[in-house]
């Protein structure tokens, strides 16, 4: 039973995970992308399409990843090249993924899906209590705890990584030392979308292999919070959306007892608590200047 | 400074009408420059004379409009700063292209080539810090040190790559006397290595004490060339300017005893771990008074102006005093209304902000004590009001610009600065606090930035200046105190004060001591 939510818990948090953890390395780059939600959905229903279609899930996953990417790239383009409006670009990114999405998806709503297989190591699996939940989940759920430690691993030890942190601290100096600001941006921005896709796939591949529209259901947003609420570290983010996880999970339950406790604020909670973050982390300058990229969400012409 | 062969002969670095427009301003306008092997040679001129486009095309963070490059005899377009540095140039920035988030270290290796690891780069950069004698932490976030600390920082990443041609912009007008004696002794070294230095500095005895060659600029034109070591600094400063230089006229100070800004046991925890604490800061001035404040950088002078001009709040409302009133719990604005007015040490980015152009800056400072001209009903802006405000500061500080209202970030650093200040003194304010008044300014414009200061206390103003040039502070003040380590000496009328006596004071504080980790703290 325990092992059975904290199961379910981890299957809510990894989509939150994955979506998170390219866009906490968009913002390092100093680009922020609100349109997660549009590249999540996007992943969604290409992944359901392309595996229901092929009957390869991992072809799925595969397609899913390009898409995001590549739908990222419009966001890069329009924002990096064109010098567009970050903020409304990327809401209006998620507004044609959305659309978009609905669309693509009309012709395989209550289609039967095809389910990505949770992996099963033979008696580890079996180990009572925490059998299942280390050894015997599905691949994305491997993926998003690797990708974690890559993304950490990435950012704080290698010089790619460096540099990039260097890109979103202060792209004019970047510039001056001769750092291609765009360029970096451009693949931060992708690295990104491919993630976000990612999370699409797992939603329609893993958490209920079904295409349904609007099934991100806001799940892209909770993943722009918890970017904040993380404070940009990566490990924060990993007990973030364990923490938002829990929350919707434990939501679902209390629904479900009938306790009366309204579903609105508990669905409100994840927002909730990155406010109180914010304002906790905004009162020490020391650490907002260490973590926050100073040039977030600013435009960059170079002075030539 | 061999002259065997024709290889040496030739020069290491040959520009030929080089030109650069912004707009409808010709910033550098057919310049022609030549720079031997192993000589330092200086680049003058006034604020916005183009000395830091130039030298910005020769480091390829700029695009020539027109003109040639030749390194070593090849022409070359040099079309990034890494380019540049592969060609073996390397540069020192005016404006700092630090990252204030990362550390020193991680600072120095994204501007290398080669992907060594942190830990070696800050082994290197320690040995190189120790052998040049410009203490540095590695491990120091850059956001937490002082300008002249950042400084070192640049000057090091520049010095690890090697290279044959250093431009620098600007390098001492932070540094104090002793860091500056210890760079002319690097930059000696170096020119004795065979190495090529391009040097821009408003200082003209250490342009005399160091340089072989001179190039003066004159809006964006070559006017000459000279042999520095044979001018006065007077006659240099007249090639500058093309006439003579203003001198500094001071009438006996004011005799009236009303104090205007008073500090009284003022403390400050550090707020960071490379901030210094401040304990019992006592001062007073006096209206018609100017108070210097001497120190080495880094010993609280940064956070002394932060807690006067109401960044930082004291815990009594009576620590400090403006006109009377208790301003402890005032935020900055509030101590604006009580008259005073607040210049702080870091002009772009501070004083003021970037991508603001100088009328909305002038607004940004002033529009709570000035509401009653800027702001209209309902608190709308009356922009022609703020605009011909803006417009009596530029003329009367002499502002050049390229455009009727630039953006900050378009003025050359020397106009800034007298912007910055000459949009303060135009409030007449009765107490005017001021860190590092001429930082980059050149002789003329440091002149009229001084004389404005001079005419602030004759017309009844307390002047606080806090700076590390000591001739400034001599200059100007009636008295001088010295801060070190976070506390402040009791002034010294300027009849007693000596270099001497001032240097002593400031003595015990050596530049080692002043970043706070010992350099031993490794990665
Ligand atoms: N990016 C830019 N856009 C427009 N105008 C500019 C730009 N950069 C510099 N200028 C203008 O070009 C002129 C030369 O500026 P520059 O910074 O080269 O002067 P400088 O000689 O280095 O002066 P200082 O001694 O004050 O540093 C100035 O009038 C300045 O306003
Ligand atoms: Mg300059």
């Amino acid at each position: 039973m325990f092992e059975d939510i904290l199961i379910t818990i981890a299957t809510a948090a990894t989509p939150l995970l994955l979506a998170a953890i390219g866009e906490l390395v968009t913002e390092r780059s100093g680009v922020l992308n609100l349109g997660v939600e549009g590249m999540m959905i996007m992943g969604a229903v290409t992944g359901f399409a392309v595996a229901v279609t092929t009957g390869s899930p991992w072809l799925g996953v595969l397609a899913a990843i390009l898409v995001g990417a590549a739908f990222s790239l419009l966001f890069g383009f329009l924002t990096l090249t064109l010098v567009t409006n970050q903020v409304a670009t990327g809401l209006s990114l998620t507004l044609l993924g959305l659309g978009l999405s609905g669309m693509i998806g009309e012709s395989f709503v209550g289609r039967a899906g095809v389910k990505l297989a949770a992996i099963r190591i033979p008696y580890l699996s079996d180990i009572p209590y925490i059998g299942r939940l280390i050894f015997g989940q599905d691949p994305l759920f491997y993926v998003s705890i690797l990708l974690t430690a890559g993304v950490v691993w990435f950012l704080f030890r290698t010089r790619a990584g460096l540099t990039l942190r260097s890109v979103g601290d202060n792209h004019a100096s970047a510039h001056a030392l001769g750092i291609r600001v765009i360029t970096i941006r451009y693949l931060a921005v992708m690295f990104g979308g491919a993630c976000a896709g990612l999370a699409g796939a797992y939603l329609s591949l893993v958490y209920v292999p079904q295409w349904v529209e609007n099934m991100t259901a806001g799940r892209g947003w909770i993943a722009l919070a918890l970017v904040v609420f993380a404070s940009w570290r990566p490990w924060r983010l990993l007990v973030g959306a364990y923490l938002f996880g829990a929350v919707s999970i434990g939501q679902l339950h209390t629904q479900a007892l009938g306790v009366g406790i309204p579903s609105q604020f508990l669905s409100s909670l994840p927002y909730l608590a990155t406010i109180v973050v914010l304002v906790l982390i905004s009162r020490n300058r020391r650490l907002t200047m260490m973590n926050t990229p100073a040039s977030l969400g600013q435009p960059f012409v170079p002075d030539r | 400074m061999d002259s065997t062969g024709d290889a040496a002969a030739e020069p290491l670095l040959e520009v030929r009408g080089l030109s650069k427009i912004f707009g409808t301003l010709k910033a550098c306008d057919s310049i022609d420059l030549e720079i031997r092997r192993g000589e330092i040679h200086a680049l003058l001129g006034e604020n916005g004379a183009g000395k830091s486009t130039l030298v910005k095309m020769l480091f390829g963070a700029l695009e020539p409009t027109a003109g040639t490059i030749r390194w070593k005899g090849q022409e070359v377009a040099i079309r990034s700063p890494g380019e540049a540095r592969r060609l073996g140039i390397g540069m020192v920035f005016q404006h700092f292209s630090l990252f204030d988030a990362l550390t020193a270290a991680e600072n120095i290796i994204l501007s290398l080539d080669d992907p060594a690891p942190v830990s070696a780069v800050a082994a290197r950069a320690r040995e190189l810090s120790r052998a040049y004698g410009l203490p540095l932490d590695p491990q120091a976030h850059v956001g937490d040190l002082s300008v002249g600390e950042r400084q070192r920082i640049e000057i090091i990443r520049c010095l690890l790559q090697d290279p044959e041609l250093i431009i620098l912009d600007e390098p001492t007008s932070v540094l104090t006397p002793q860091e500056a004696d210890k760079l002319f002794d690097t930059l000696e070294t170096l020119r004795s290595e065979g190495r090529s230095i391009l040097y821009i500095s408003h200082r003209l005895e250490e342009v005399k004490r160091l340089c072989d060659r001179a190039t003066v600029l004159r809006g964006g034109r070559v006017v000459g060339h000279s042999d520095p070591r044979r001018e006065t600094a007077a006659s240099l400063a007249r090639m500058m300017v093309g006439g003579d230089v203003p001198v500094v006229v001071r009438d006996k100070p004011a005799a009236t005893r009303e104090a205007l800004l008073e500090v009284r046991g003022l403390n400050r925890k550090a707020g960071h771990p490379f901030a210094v604490s401040l304990s019992e800061i006592e001062l007073t001035v006096h209206a018609g008074e100017i108070l210097g404040v001497a120190g080495v950088a880094g010993n609280g002078q940064g956070e002394l102006f932060e807690a006067i001009s109401g960044e930082a709040l004291q815990e009594s409302a009576d620590t400090v005093r403006i006109c009377g009133h208790a301003a402890g719990r005032h935020d900055i604005t509030g101590r604006r209304l009580m008259g005073a007015a607040f210049v702080p040490e870091e002009r772009l980015g501070h004083a003021a902000a970037p991508f603001m152009t100088l009328t909305q800056n002038l607004l940004l400072s002033r529009y709570r004590t000035d509401a009653r001209a800027f702001l209209g009903r309902l608190g709308i802006i009356r922009n022609a009001v703020v605009a011909s405000a803006a417009k009596r500061v530029s003329t009367a500080m002499d502002v050049r610009k390229g455009s009727e209202d630039p953006e900050a970030t378009a003025l050359s650093g020397g106009n800034l600065q007298k912007f910055v200040i000459g949009r303060e003194l135009d409030r007449q304010p009765r107490v005017l606090v001021v860190n590092q008044p001429t930082w980059g300014v050149d002789a003329g414009a440091a002149a009229r930035i001084r004389q404005a200061l001079v005419d602030l206390a004759k017309g009844g103003s307390a002047v606080l200046v806090i700076s590390q040039d000591l001739d400034e502070l001599f200059e100007i003040c009636d008295a001088i105190a010295v801060m070190h380590g976070g506390r402040l000496s009791t002034p010294v009328p300027i009849a007693e004060a000596t270099y001497e006596k001032i240097g002593l004071l400031m003595g015990g504080a050596r530049p080692e001591a002043t970043s706070g980790l010992p350099l031993e703290e490794t990665v």
